[in-house]
């Protein structure tokens, strides 16, 4: 062999493998107007299914009227509960582990329930058809706050619940009480803070708001009659998940059972939930034999499908008089909505919101949240975050900058004496998290340096002296530990599924791939990034493997795409797949090249015989082989499949910057400027983790800026369509700097820790710290979200420094 | 509910349908044409992702009836490239990452070359005030900002034929 050898780094870099900015493979078809999304899916002889909604809050349904809708010509059916009731489906499990209505079983509990579907040839005849159905009402007093429903003469929601004195975590005290949920120790915190000299509280609201993916939701459901199979197309993350529950409920077996989420346009928890528009047209593809279409519109999207947040907080901290923190105590009254349909870990009924010590060494903390039922829709998905880590990361760092403010310490000053140090890694949390590494003395000192913070901080100092500045300052800094990858199955199950995750590589006889995963994309760009971690650990190009998600008859089962899990848990998968195959490849490689395999070494995308670099053989030529004529005892083929228990969360984190001008005459915000250092371990594919972080930030932006679900006494939700729910366009949002450190996970197979919701949870506090930041001089310590020019500008009011 | 007879040449080819007057244009293309670049994402002229050109102006076409397109030249993404060579638009969002889920694209694809065609040499807040109508959630537009930029510079170093 006498060719010359193509040097290691160049055929590293012709891989394309981790650490390349790879251009996206899925983009060919979404700039081409050919992506296939759950609307675009057409089959022969499909209907349209249109939902009647409650337009009250909380009311008996006297009577329900078909006869003018189905005089109608082109509707096939109408269906209520009643109908429902004989196949047992008016009501369903939720994944909290309450039950929701499908249709509104003689009660409806919030203003847009579904209370009736119909179903017809075409979109604009069910239209028709859903306005035809009457509906008479009586109408019941409305709950709408989550304190006033637990008083004692509160009107009872939940008749179904009658005499059920214990749900599912644990005992109820009221009739609008769903749960009280403890973590951490109760008598060392008391005791931390008996002995402290420092003691703060803050009361804070984290108002409800909405994920709103562009795509809203729904599905085709096509029941086959002749082979007893259902095929579902869905807005799904989690589509294993969804066939699992679609089978439990339809009595379908699993293996009759087809999901499939095609390209999805965006989730951000939205769509992890299963509705009852999914269901429903489930039942009618099955009552009807034919296949029905099923996709809400926006304002079905925004008052229905999903809320999230919600929490009314009271936070505590213990310290001594130099500002390091002793204690911490949390109390939470949480708004469920109607229904307890919250996405979290079975055993997490307040999710993974005992992260709420952050970034922090305390000592001794406890919190507690109590879940409450009220007139509105039901959901408590985690939007864009793990779990309810959003609203635990906004407690902890809005109670740091409360301290910091008492103590007149400065704010990175403080969050340097409290962190975790290095070398406490890893560490265990007063509630029991292990975090696996961190380094954040290092990272805060680069966002410091980067925005030189000793000269912004003295130019607010003057702008502040000048009584005729026509604006104030603020400056947030935040820094922020996540916990994604749920996870460990020890720990965390749906319905009783442990959250591992999987992944299938066959390598074919020439060379090429093909991968599977439990997950689905949604935008996060999986069918490049996965493909690059099998590109660095078996050296094959990235162009050349194959990526598909999201058919459960193809891919292996696995929780799907949420709370950061798919780089941590999937992503883990692929390595070790990717390494059962490396290690039969070695066997092969050794047998063709007639030496034993620990005489091989690995180099790039070739086993070579150590000493001689002219002898090797590439993956492909192994593939060749492994097809062709595998060693006697080796079973032909290469192909390996794993599902992955991760033996630990991962603990992604950053630190965030912001400076912002508020105009003290109309109260409006300009983000001047916004730094964000992200740590997400081992990076992949720099270039997306860049646009995720753009993308989280912008949604953090909208949340802390303009994102809420008002609801008036009644019960009407004051804000559901795009006109009223704030959704920034290029103009309002800000420009964004990204800057990064390197602290991999230990546990994770390449290090790597997830990353997409990291700047949704960090940027939010970052965004509030900034604007309360700016009142910090007149002794204010908070101020509620959003911050719109009217509600900033009340506060300026309310504090005399309008103009 | 009686139909009405139009033709409207959609991506360079007459069609002729009978729809009802009610019909939105973006239901047109979607299921009549089976033209499904172009998306819904709130049909309240809010989202921008039903964005298509008729007669070289931008449409939210879930607002547009497809009877008042009796006559006109529609094109939608579908129609953007040119036998097979992408539009200098298409191109800059691949390039420069301007796309993650992807839902919002063809709209902005389709605002963005009608926008360079009324302003080819824009400053970067112009940009952002050209495109502000279309709304995208995944993004955060700044790699949409670049799109356009890159293929503001393609275009004008190579103008359209
Ligand atoms: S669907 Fe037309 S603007 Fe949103
Ligand atoms: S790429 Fe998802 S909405 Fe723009």
């Amino acid at each position: 062999m006498s060719a010359v050898i193509q040097p290691a780094d160049e055929r590293e870099a012709s891989l394309a493998g981790i650490g390349v900015s790879r251009l996206r493979k899925e983009d060919a078809r979404f700039i081409q107007g050919k992506g296939n999304y759950v609307d675009d899916i057409k089959l022969p002889g499909m209907l349209h299914m249109d939902i009647v909604r409650s337009p009250i809050a909380h009311g008996r349904i006297k009577r329900i009227n078909k006869e003018a809708a189905l005089a109608i010509p082109g509707v096939h059916a109408v269906l209520t509960a009643d109908d429902l009731k004989p196949l047992k489906l008016h009501w369903m499990p939720t994944l909290a582990g309450d039950v929701a209505a499908v249709l509104a079983d003689e009660k409806v509990h919030f203003q847009m329930q579904e209370v009736a579907i119909v179903i017809a040839d075409d979109r604009y005849i069910a239209a028709d058809a859903a306005e035809a159905v009457e509906v008479e009402y009586e109408e019941l007093p409305v709950v709408i706050d989550p304190y006033d429903a637990l008083l004692p003469d509160a009107p009872v929601l939940r008749e179904d619940l009658a005499g059920k004195t214990s749900g599912a975590h644990g005992p109820r005290e009221h009739h609008n009480h769903i749960f009280t949920w403890d973590a951490g120790d109760l008598a060392a915190a008391d005791a931390a803070f008996a002995a402290a000299p420092i003691k703060v509280e803050q009361h804070m609201h984290y108002p409800r708001v909405h994920p709103c993916p562009l795509e809203t939701c729904g599905c085709v459901a096509s029941f086959d009659p002749i082979r007893g199979e259902l095929t579902t197309y869905i807005t799904s993350q989690a589509p294993h998940v969804v066939r699992t529950v679609v089978s439990m409920l339809s009595g379908v077996p699993e293996s009759k059972v087809r999901i499939v989420s095609p390209d999805i346009g965006g989730g951000f928890g939205n769509k992890v939930g299963i509705y009852p528009g999914y269901v429903c047209a489930i039942v009618a593809s099955i009552v009807l034999g034919r296949p029905v279409k099923w996709i809400e519109d926006r304002i079905e999207n925004i008052s229905s499908t999903a809320f999230a947040r919600d929490y009314h907080m009271d936070g505590q901290l213990a310290a001594t008089e130099d500002g390091k923190i002793l204690g911490l105590k949390v109390n939470v009254v949480a708004d469920h909505g109607a229904f307890d349909a919250c996405a979290d870990p079975t055993k997490f009924p307040a999710g993974l919101f005992h992260i709420c010590s952050g970034s922090y060494d305390i000592a001794a903390a406890h919190c507690s949240v109590k879940g409450v039922y009220t007139n509105k829709a039901p959901g408590g998905v985690a939007y864009r975050c793990s779990f309810r880590v959003t609203e635990a990361v906004y407690l902890i760092e809005r109670m740091v900058d409360v301290l910091a403010q008492r103590l007149n310490i400065d704010k990175a000053e403080i969050r340097r004496r409290n962190f975790i140090r290095k070398e406490q890694f890893p560490y265990t949390s007063a509630f029991g998290f292990e975090y696996d590494s961190g380094d954040y003395h290092p990272a805060l000192e680069k966002v410091l340096d980067a925005v030189d913070y000793p000269a912004l901080r003295a130019e607010q100092a003057a702008r502040r002296a000048d009584p005729n500045s026509p604006t104030l300052m603020g400056i947030g800094l935040v820094s922020f530990t996540e916990i994604v990858g749920a996870g460990p199955s020890k720990m965390c199950d749906i319905l009783g599924v442990g959250m591992f995750d999987s992944c299938e590589i066959r390598i074919h006889p020439t060379g090429s791939a093909i991968a599977r995963m439990g997950t689905i994309t949604q935008g996060q760009g999986h069918q490049t990034t996965y493909a690059q971690i099998i590109a660095t650990e078996l050296g094959i190009p990235s162009e050349v493997i194959q990526v598909e998600e999201g058919d459960t008859s193809t891919a292996p089962y696995g929780l799907g795409t949420y709370g950061s899990r798919s780089t941590p848990v999937a992503g883990a998968a692929i390595a070790m797949a990717a390494r059962k195959i490396h290690a039969k490849a070695r066997k092969i490689a050794a047998h063709m090249l007639e030496v034993s395999e620990s005489d091989l070494d690995w180099e790039v995308d070739r086993f070579k015989v150590r000493g001689d670099d002219s002898k090797f053989k590439t993956m492909a030529d192994v593939a060749w082989q492994a097809y062709h004529q595998p060693p006697a005892g080796l079973e032909p083929g290469l192909e390996a499949v794993h599902y992955y228990d991760p033996p630990n969360f991962t603990f992604p984190f950053g630190i965030y910057l912001c400076v912002v001008d508020i105009d003290r005459a109309t109260g409006e915000t300009k983000i001047r400027r916004f730094y964000a250092l992200d740590d997400c371990g081992t990076r992949i594919n720099p270039m997306i983790i860049e646009g995720q972080i753009h993308g989280g930030l912008t949604e953090g932006f909208a949340v802390a800026m303009g994102q809420q679900m008002p609801f008036d006494a009644q019960g009407n939700l004051l804000g559901n369509t795009l006109m009223d729910y704030f959704l920034p366009t290029a103009v309002e949002t800000p420009k964004w700097e990204t800057d990064y450190t390197v602290t991999p996970s230990p546990h994770h197979p390449i290090g790597a820790k997830g990353v997409a919701e990291s700047p949704h949870v960090g940027s939010i506090p970052t965004f509030n710290a900034a604007v309360v930041d700016a009142f910090a001089h007149v002794g204010v310590t908070h101020l509620d979200m959003p911050h719109t020019a009217f509600r900033v500008w009340q506060a300026l009011k309310a504090h005399n420094l309008a103009i | 509910m009686a139909k009405k007879l139009i033709s409207v040449t959609v991506n360079g080819k007459l069609e002729e349908r009978a729809v009802e007057p009610r019909t939105l244009l973006i239901h047109f293309l979607r299921e009549e044409l089976n033209l499904t670049g172009a998306h819904i994402g709130c049909e309240t002229s809010h989202c921008g992702a039903c964005t298509v050109d008729v007669d070289g102006v931008s449409v939210k076409s879930c607002t547009h009836l497809a009877v008042q397109c009796d006559g006109a030249h529609v094109t939608t993404v579908e129609g953007l490239a040119n036998k097979g060579v992408l539009h200098a638009v298409q191109e800059g969002f691949y390039k420069e990452h301007g796309l993650q889920c992807g839902f919002c694209t063809p709209g902005m694809l389709m605002r963005a070359s009608n926008f360079l065609k009324e302003n080819p040499n824009p400053s970067e807040d112009e940009i952002r005030m050209g495109m502000s109508g279309n709304l995208c959630r995944c993004t955060g537009y700044q790699n949409i900002v670049k799109a356009v930029q890159y293929a503001a510079r393609k275009l004008q170093e190579a103008p359209a034929a």
